[in-house]
């Protein structure tokens, strides 16, 4: 089984950047209905415009290994980047899970994302690892950001 | 091994041969272990000849034309409402072929919220307001508790729970309190889906009746597994899907008590369902047309007639030995794991055809991937009863739950998948003891 990768097994058993912190600009709390599976997440975004950058992404992720490794792996691939930067590795990784199998996924873009290229061979997961991602926009756009200059899409998902 | 089942080996190949899909494989050739019948029961070839006998030879709107196919599946339709009522004891015309459960829950649901008090004199039973109160159960399935959540907010009435305790039964130290003259409905579940709990539908039936409440009743997870007859049950209404007894999708029932069915307002309005319709008003059809509005589901009802003779020619008790052997065998199994917690009554008590349980320190989904990956088709998640979950101190189990084409076999490969589990998740399983 390609699902579980041992980087995917690492990052849920200690998931990198949890626990909710202070400052943030906007929390969110999203919920996968068929699982019951939860993440609440707070992002801190300094600067405006094409300056903003993601200052720090904190959570509490309670759900399967994919949806807390990929909460895991979305905050150390997007903390003390650019937003814009962080709305295109989002964008990869959807690309990547929604794909099928299709798409590998790019290790310069998406970092230890890569390891969830197995996820997209199971439709039923894809939205586990997909949880954290969305919720992380939906935060973006309650901060204030405008996530569609960057980015073409809108975020899926269940929000509170 | 194979001698505490009812069955004989030959008879349960027999049984394994009337379902086609148990010869496909899944995940790279691994044959199919289905333990997930609790969600849907998979479908033998008598059921699906019927359905496609009905579309072949007869196939009309039923209770409408005058014609030759139009007489033949109006007949096809009512003989298979007769065969699923004497599938559970009672007279044909007490049987309303629903979507589903769900819908038949909601048929019952909406005749309370319909029974407005300024329209027409109706049953006083059925007229629901301030300071009356509906109870339901911590363990329902979402089908038996948001239809009544939405009943108490359209109506003001209140809604009320039975709480669960911690081995998984109903904990009715203060169903006094609960159980009132201000109780207009009580409804609650025959068997769980997730605990595989039996419920003592009759004493609590006798209980409400006795403050003046009906009694509605989930029978989704019993008719499939047990002798169901409404004549003892107790109950007012049953609510039960075809697709979980091996009959097709898209076709569920309602039973009611006569009397009831005739003072009930009618949930969904149309063709077919009326008496008289002037531009002003209509009057309704008696029950059980009047629950039917629109051309019904009749190859549906037809294919489940046929699911409740092929059960009928193995026997609903000899299934149920069978089911609870295997049962048995996997609650005995798990408990030879320590790190797997079996939510639901110990061991030794009657039980449902479901067996959920947490392995600590990996999610359900997780275990069931684990399964899936060995062929073992499961159920994974809260099972729509959210809130038993979160009573249980669970975010999600994971069930196996069982039809009569499973063995023994079955039982070890489910077993022996499981026992992947810790290996893939680094789980000690020395120490972790639950």
């Amino acid at each position: 089984m390609d699902l579980y990768q041992e980087l995917i097994l690492e990052h849920s058993k200690r998931p990198h950047h949890a626990g909710l912190r202070a400052p943030f600009d906007a929390e969110v709390h999203h919920i996968n209905p068929t699982c019951g599976d939860e993440v609440t997440l707070r992002v801190d975004v300094s600067g405006t415009g094409a300056e903003a950058v993601v200052t720090d992404v904190s959570y509490e992720a309670q759900g399967c290994s994919i949806s807390v490794a990929s909460a895991s792996v979305l905050a150390e691939e997007v903390i003390g980047h650019r937003v814009d930067e962080a709305l295109e590795t989002f964008e990869a990784m959807r690309a990547m899970l929604t794909s099928r199998g299709q798409v590998a996924g790019d290790e310069a873009v998406i970092g230890d994302g890569v390891a969830f290229a197995g996820v997209s061979k199971y439709p039923a997961r894809v939205k586990c690892a997909l949880l954290g991602w969305t919720a992380f926009t939906d935060a973006l756009a309650r901060a204030g950001v405008d996530i569609t200059s960057t980015s073409s899409a809108s975020p899926q998902g269940v929000s509170s | 091994m194979t001698d505490v089942l009812p069955f004989t080996d030959g008879e349960l190949a027999a049984i394994r041969g009337d379902f086609p899909i148990l010869t496909r494989t899944v995940r790279d050739g691994r044959p199919l272990v289905y333990l997930d019948s609790g969600a849907t029961s998979h479908k033998p070839t008598p059921v699906l000849d019927a359905e496609r006998a009905f579309y072949e030879q007869h196939n009309a709107a039923v209770h409408r034309g005058a014609h030759q196919l139009a007489e033949e599946a109006t007949d096809d339709f009512e003989a298979a409402r007769a065969t699923v009522a004497s599938f559970i004891g009672a007279p044909a015309d007490e049987v309303v072929f629903t979507k589903n459960a769900t819908e038949a829950l909601n048929l019952v649901a909406y005749a309370f919220s319909n029974a407005a008090p300024t329209d027409d004199p109706k049953d006083e039973r059925f007229v629901l307001g301030a300071g009356d109160e509906i109870l339901v159960t911590e363990m329902e399935h979402h089908a038996n508790l948001v239809p009544w959540q939405e009943l108490a907010r359209r109506t003001g009435a209140t809604l009320r729970w039975v709480p669960v305790d911690a081995d998984g039964a109903l904990d009715l130290a203060g169903l006094d309190d609960l159980l009132t003259e201000r109780t207009k409905v009580f409804a609650f579940t025959h068997v769980s889906n997730v605990l595989g709990t039996v419920n003592p539908v009759a004493d609590l039936a006798a209980r409400a009746h006795a403050v003046g409440a009906l009694v509605v009743v989930d029978a989704c997870q019993s008719v499939p597994h047990l002798a169901v007859d409404v004549a003892t049950l107790g109950a007012d209404f049953i609510a039960f899907s075809g697709h979980k007894m091996y009959g097709p999708m898209g076709v569920g029932v309602l039973w009611g008590r006569g009397e009831l069915l005739e003072v009930m307002p009618p949930f969904l309005t149309g063709g077919s369902m009326i008496e008289l319709v002037t531009m002003e008003r209509s009057t309704y059809a008696p029950a059980p047309q009047k629950f039917e509005a629109g051309v019904p589901n009749a190859a549906q009802a037809v294919g489940l007639a046929a699911a409740v003779r092929w059960i009928e020619g193995l026997g609903i008790e000899r299934v149920h030995a069978h089911e609870a052997a295997l049962v048995d065998l996997l609650q005995r199994g798990l408990a030879e794991r320590p790190w797997v917690r079996v939510v639901g009554p110990a061991v030794g008590t009657p039980r449902g055809g479901a067996v959920a349980f947490v392995v600590d320190g990996v999610h359900a989904h997780d275990v069931g991937q684990v399964l899936d990956d060995a062929g073992v088709a499961v159920r994974v998640g809260h099972h729509c009863a959210w809130p038993l979950h979160r009573a249980l101190g669970a975010t999600a189990t994971t069930r196996a739950s069982f039809a009569v084409h499973n063995t023994v076999a079955e039982v070890e490969a489910l077993l022996a998948a499981l026992d992947r589990v810790p290996v893939v998740f680094g789980l000690d399983t020395e120490r972790e003891a639950s």
